[in-house]
């Protein structure tokens, strides 16, 4: 981890060390904390903080996570400011409240 | 619905900033005519080429990254109308496109519409895919060469194709550890497409290379074996891995299991035909160039009027093959509107060809090894969930397929499968695979009908409050 940087909490180390990111902005997801940097996707920021389950299956109610990354799988679904997206099609800002996007 | 504000009509639009979308709007803008392209990225390069976000620094450049700059600086430096950030939701005939953006609803009409929307990933369903921690390969490059972030400290790499040893190599180069690099193909597999590779030796040296470092780093490498299943155990996943036959189907031999934190799995790609669907373009089935795609003739056209299918998106034929036959398909279009005068098109499209014959057989050996094998499909196991979205297994589709369901659309009906929030675009292939078993043939199950919206979209960001003093009313019929 570049020193520049803070480590980030949980599962550090998955950020590929010799890149610099943008500037480290600070969300909720299900009301904690989760730092990260400008330009990085809201599901591989959570990713590094250790949160790859986003949202139970609505009927199986399995746990879910990312999957295809490029918007097609719909998997990554969840709730950032009030509104239902996909995660690795969202990119991180300072102040979003981010929830699972379990339905019901 | 807001008409975009830009003079006019565009003559082209073109869906995919990858290369193939590319190379078509800059061939087609270079002949005169008013282009527009829209993807749904923040930047050109589709997939293949996908920049790091504008933030990032100290990156080390790859030979696609230099591919994927190169494509990015021509266009800027061309006439072409470009829109970033764009997601289109809907096509129709006519042809009218609509896209959402950050600012609300875009729409455009254009004379000729080309489809580049390239190539998607196909993953063979095993118990525990749905895992979170379990991701696509093709996902796994994106986050590697995108957001240059490693899918978990410890990844078993697994499925058939060339994405299988990119992957395994980002990883490495990431600081990530490979558990183990699980192959369908057989040894002899890729050492048979060799003639094809000599028409690319840079990419045969490069993958070379990669094996070479594999090795070196202690990675075991097992060929012609499979993911059985994976399971959560705490925080980790165990993946049981076993031998599988030339068919691709499970084959009696030892297991041996993995305790890791990420799984990248992939099984090949397949064209992204949600457009030429919708449009109702007619479609082939080709498993040797990842299954269903449009039917085009030479220059691309599809059997609608006026709608062209290239790139990946026609067909699998890898990123170099894409890039010329989207050069291609821009100078038939300046051809086709007056544009370019007939000699100059001839002249200029036939050393195209040429060049893209012999791309095209490198892009074939690799397609090929990312074929669908019979025994993958037939060897999934009932409990598998086919269908992520709807939960949705094997052993249910077999149970209506008993009770008489021959069609794709049919099983959608009977069962949900494909009716969920990606509609369909993750299980289409395997689900129309698995109806194939009962009816026959691939053709006769057909593929999922093409619907809108292509994305699930809140209707609030479509719509805009109305002025009812603007609404233009119909006359009132006469009584």
């Amino acid at each position: 981890m570049n020193e520049s940087q803070p480590a980030a909490p949980g599962r550090c180390g998955l950020r590929e060390a010799a890149v610099r990111r943008g500037a480290p902005v600070r969300f909720t997801f299900e009301n904690r904390v989760v730092e990260a940097y400008e330009g990085e996707s809201l599901a591989a920021a959570l990713l590094a903080a250790g949160w790859s389950a986003l949202r139970d299956s609505p009927n199986g109610q399995q746990a879910r996570g990312a999957f295809c990354w490029m918007g097609l799988c719909q998997e990554c679904i969840v709730v950032v400011d009030g509104i239902r997206q996909p995660a690795c099609r969202t990119a991180c800002r300072a102040g979003l409240v981010v929830r699972k996007g379990t339905i019901g | 619905m807001t008409v975009s504000p830009e003079s006019g009509a565009p003559d082209v639009l073109v869906i995919g900033a990858g290369p193939a979308g590319v190379e078509a709007a800059l061939a087609a803008s270079a002949a005169g005519l008013r282009v527009v392209l829209v993807d749904e990225a923040a930047a050109a390069g589709g997939q293949v080429y996908r920049a790091a976000p504008r933030s990032f620094t100290g990156m080390t450049a790859t030979p696609e990254s230099r591919l994927g700059d190169d494509l990015r600086r021509r266009l800027a430096e061309s006439a072409v109308e470009t829109h970033f950030g764009h997601l289109v939701w809907s096509v129709s005939l006519g042809f009218r496109v609509d896209a959402l953006a950050e600012g609300g609803p875009v729409s455009w009409s254009a004379r000729r519409l080309v489809v580049a929307s390239g190539a998607q990933e196909r993953v063979v369903p095993f118990p525990g895919w749905t895992l979170p921690g379990v991701i696509g390969l093709a996902g796994a490059t994106i986050l590697l060469k995108s957001q240059h972030m490693l899918p978990g400290r410890r990844t078993l790499v697994a499925g058939q194709g060339p994405l299988l040893l990119a992957v395994a190599i980002g990883i490495l180069k990431a600081g990530g550890e490979v558990a183990g690099v699980v192959d369908l193909a057989s040894r002899g597999e890729w050492l048979a497409t060799g003639a094809a590779l000599l028409s690319r030796p840079d990419l045969a040296a490069r993958g070379a290379g990669w094996v070479a470092q594999l090795h070196r780093r202690g990675v075991p490498l097992l060929y012609r074996q499979a993911i059985r299943r994976a399971t959560a155990r705490g925080d980790d996943i165990e993946v049981t891995v076993g031998p599988v036959e030339r068919t691709g189907g499970p084959a009696r031999g030892r297991e041996r299991n993995f305790t890791v934190d990420a799984v990248a799995a992939g099984n090949g790609l397949t064209a992204s035909t949600d457009v030429t669907r919708l449009l109702r373009a007619e479609h082939v089935f080709n498993e040797a160039r990842g299954g269903w795609m449009p039917q085009v003739d030479a220059e691309f056209r599809t059997s609608v009027d006026g709608l062209f299918a290239v790139g990946d998106g026609a067909g699998i034929a890898g990123a170099a093959a894409a890039a010329l036959h989207g050069r291609l398909v821009g100078l038939a279009i300046a051809r086709e509107l007056g544009a370019l005068a007939p000699a100059d098109h001839a002249t200029q499209s036939a050393s195209l060809r040429r060049s893209a014959r012999r791309a095209g057989q490198f892009g074939a050996a690799m397609a090929g090894l990312m074929a669908l094998r019979p025994g993958q499909v037939a060897g999934i196991a009932p409990e598998a969930v086919v269908c992520r979205c709807e939960d949705v297994t094997r052993r249910e589709i077999d149970a209506a397929c008993a009770e008489g369901v021959r069609s794709a659309n049919q099983l959608k009906a009977w069962t949900r499968c494909g009716m969920g929030p990606c509609q369909g675009r993750i299980c289409g292939d395997i689900a129309s695979a698995l109806v194939a078993r009962h009816a026959g043939t691939e053709p006769r199950a057909g593929m999922f009908t093409g619907r809108t919206p292509f994305r699930p979209l809140p209707v609030a960001q479509l719509i805009k409050p109305v002025d009812y003093a603007e609404l233009e009313l119909p006359p009132p019929a006469p009584l």
